[in-house]
């Protein structure tokens, strides 16, 4: 069935459930405009929803209230300026951000991040994972009335920041990936506090799953909802745990690793056949454990040698165009970098996860319930940097 | 990769993925251009990246055969270069970075295009995958300058829908048969097109770029090795 039927019937469907109840109460539709000021939409979406009743007749979600234009100012920077732009596009796992466009300019420079450099390149990645997915786990049952698991989220975060702080030098914008290799080395002592953190980590999902998963209003409101079909997803350009939720087994970690030493550790990649919220919250919850044991198996064989490679002071970029994408916590993030041999990249085209999984709502939403409007949006999880640009 | 040793090493495991991944990509610009004819004009890959050049009346056919025929299932993402140098030049960029590099007496603004070639000055560009196979490619296809134009692939991918309304407020292009061609970030009455080359960053002008403020120094490259703390010793 193609989407444009689907969504059709969805529609007609919905049309038919509430017209008996609309003839006798006589309901006209009404906007309902949601955001950009609103704490379910993670900063400032705005959703401007048609009504009939309870019940959505279009969702149309509003942007640009953060656009940034990272794309214009990218091509006045130098290629070691940028990361300081890119950090900003997934605030919550900025290393993350930074690692596809270094790799795209080692891909055009032709240079190779020493063994060293690429390990603990993967180790800061994984913990911006987890540092991001964390807020999501505590956050997704708030969307539902739960409160206390967003303390706990922000408790149990805070140890994973610590380590990548004590690192980077920077909580939230590390801005610590080179062209060539990394700015440091690991401080001394940083590898047993990370295995604490991580001990932390590991029994805070078991917390998050004793308090929410077999919660049974949880389940009422996540089960059966928002369900996306792999086909329409992927039609959509949506990726990460997004997609894997709807039983696509996909993960660039393991299929295209790309600089990044995933093929060295022993792990699994998650998928759930449903496609609800919950399976989007199943799948992340798993992800989280997961990364944990990417890190631990990741600490215990940390190459010797140099951290960075032999590149020059000041770095010009050979002409060509790369394109390199890696699976960020959010999702798929890939840049397309045009250079002329300059100083500055030509062109930088920046594909972030979330603009493609948030592209699905209008679709989504048709149809839905005004408070699954809260949950399906919580599960999909954006990041309105990731957006805007 | 410092050492001669590591350095074949690393040649050879590569090279034979991309030889395969080159055979992959020949085969299917093969098939392309069976189906679509000389629609197809060009067809490169470079590591283990491949592009594909289609004339713009092949371009809505492309997505369809992609899609379909290929199993390019997943759309990644669509958007546009302009490859007019800009004619601002290094005007922007401060004293201090003019200084490390200095910038190339300004020639004729000649358009040079990238990988798969182009003949225009606006190129679209748009990035399709298959999860079950790995494999991606890349379109693209010329614009001509009076008529800045091309079909849509939202009937084909629905995910094209935001990336072509991007498109047209950041290039101006006309995407024909899109359902609603309107802003996504910029206000409704915003004029230009900020991503054009010619488009100039106003910000530099309000208030010109520090430059390099604060030096980073690199290693020395006759530094010796740290010790390993705690790596595989451990």
């Amino acid at each position: 069935m193609t989407v444009t039927e689907r969504q059709q019937l969805s529609y007609i469907a919905a049309q038919a459930a509430d017209a008996r109840v609309n003839l006798e109460i006589e309901t006209e539709g009404m906007t309902l405009n949601i955001g950009p000021q609103h704490p379910a939409t993670h900063g400032t979406l705005r959703i401007v929803a048609k009504l009939d009743g309870e019940q959505v007749v279009s969702a149309e979600p509003v942007m640009g209230y953060m656009h940034r234009g990272y794309e214009k100012l990218a091509e006045v920077r130098t290629y070691p300026q940028v990361t300081t732009l890119i950090n900003r596009i997934d605030w919550l796992g900025s290393f993350a951000n930074e690692v596809p466009f270094i790799l795209a300019a080692e891909q055009l420079m032709e240079v190779e991040a020493p063994p060293r450099a690429q390990w603990i390149r993967t180790i800061l990645f994984e913990l911006s994972r987890i540092a991001n997915i964390t807020l999501f786990l505590g956050d997704m049952a708030v969307q539902v009335g739960a409160i206390t698991p967003v303390f706990f989220a922000f408790r149990d975060r805070e140890h994973v920041l610590n380590q990548i702080e004590a690192v980077t030098g920077g909580r939230f914008h590390p801005n610590f990936d080179r062209i060539g290799g990394l700015k440091d080395d690991l401080p001394a002592g940083w590898i047993d506090e990370t295995r604490q953190a991580l001990r932390k980590i590991r029994s805070f999902c078991d917390q998050i799953e004793e308090l929410v998963e077999g919660n049974e209003i949880f389940q009422a409101r996540t089960r059966g909802i928002g369900v996306i079909p792999a086909e329409v997803g992927l039609s959509y350009g949506l990726t990460g745990a997004n997609i894997r939720a709807s039983g696509v087994d996909w993960d660039l970690r393991r299929d295209n690793p790309c600089g990044l030493v995933y093929d060295q550790v022993d792990w699994k990649v998650w998928t759930h056949p449903d496609g609800d919220s919950f399976a989007r919250f199943w799948v992340r919850l798993q992800e989280t454990r997961e990364a944990t044991k990417i890190v631990d198996q990741l600490l215990d064989g940390i190459p010797a040698g140099p951290i960075m490679a032999k590149v020059p002071v000041i770095i010009k970029v050979p002409p060509g165009e790369a394109c390199v994408e890696t699976e960020n916590p959010l999702g798929m993030m890939g840049y397309y970098v045009v250079s002329k041999g300059d100083l500055f990249p030509f062109r930088v085209k920046i594909r972030s996860a979330s603009f493609s999984n948030v592209s699905i709502t209008p679709w989504l939403l048709k149809g839905v319930y005004v408070p699954d409007i809260i949950t399906i949006l919580g599960s999909l999880y954006f990041i309105l940097g990731d957006i805007d640009r | 990769m410092s050492s001669p040793d590591t350095d074949t090493l690393a040649a050879d495991a590569p090279a034979s993925d991309e030889a395969a991944a080159d055979e992959a990509a020949e085969a299917l610009a093969d098939r392309l251009r069976a189906a679509l004819g000389d629609a197809l004009v060009e067809s490169c890959t470079r590591r283990a990246t491949h592009w594909i050049r289609v004339r713009r009346d092949g371009w809505a056919d492309l997505a369809g055969r992609l899609r379909d025929d290929e199993g390019f299932k997943f759309f990644n993402f669509l958007s546009a270069i302009d490859w007019l140098p800009s004619p601002f030049g290094r005007e922007m960029d401060s004293a201090v970075d003019n200084a490390l590099s200095p910038p190339e007496p300004a020639g004729p603004a000649e358009i040079a295009t990238g990988a798969a070639g182009g003949d225009s000055r606006f190129q679209l560009l748009a990035r399709v995958n298959d999860p079950a196979t790995g494999r991606s490619v890349i379109a693209k296809t010329d614009l001509p300058d009076d008529d800045l134009s091309a079909a849509s692939w939202v009937p084909v991918y629905s995910g094209a829908d935001w990336h072509e309304r991007e498109a047209w407020e950041m290039f101006g292009i006309d995407f024909r048969g899109h359902p609603g061609l309107r802003h996504l970030y910029l206000p409704g009455e915003f004029e230009g097109h900020p991503l054009r080359k010619d488009y100039p960053l106003l910000a530099r002008r309000v208030k010109p770029w520090p430059g390099l403020v604060d030096v980073e120094v690199l290693p020395e490259p006759d530094e010796p090795d740290r010790p390993d703390q705690g790596g595989a010793s451990s």
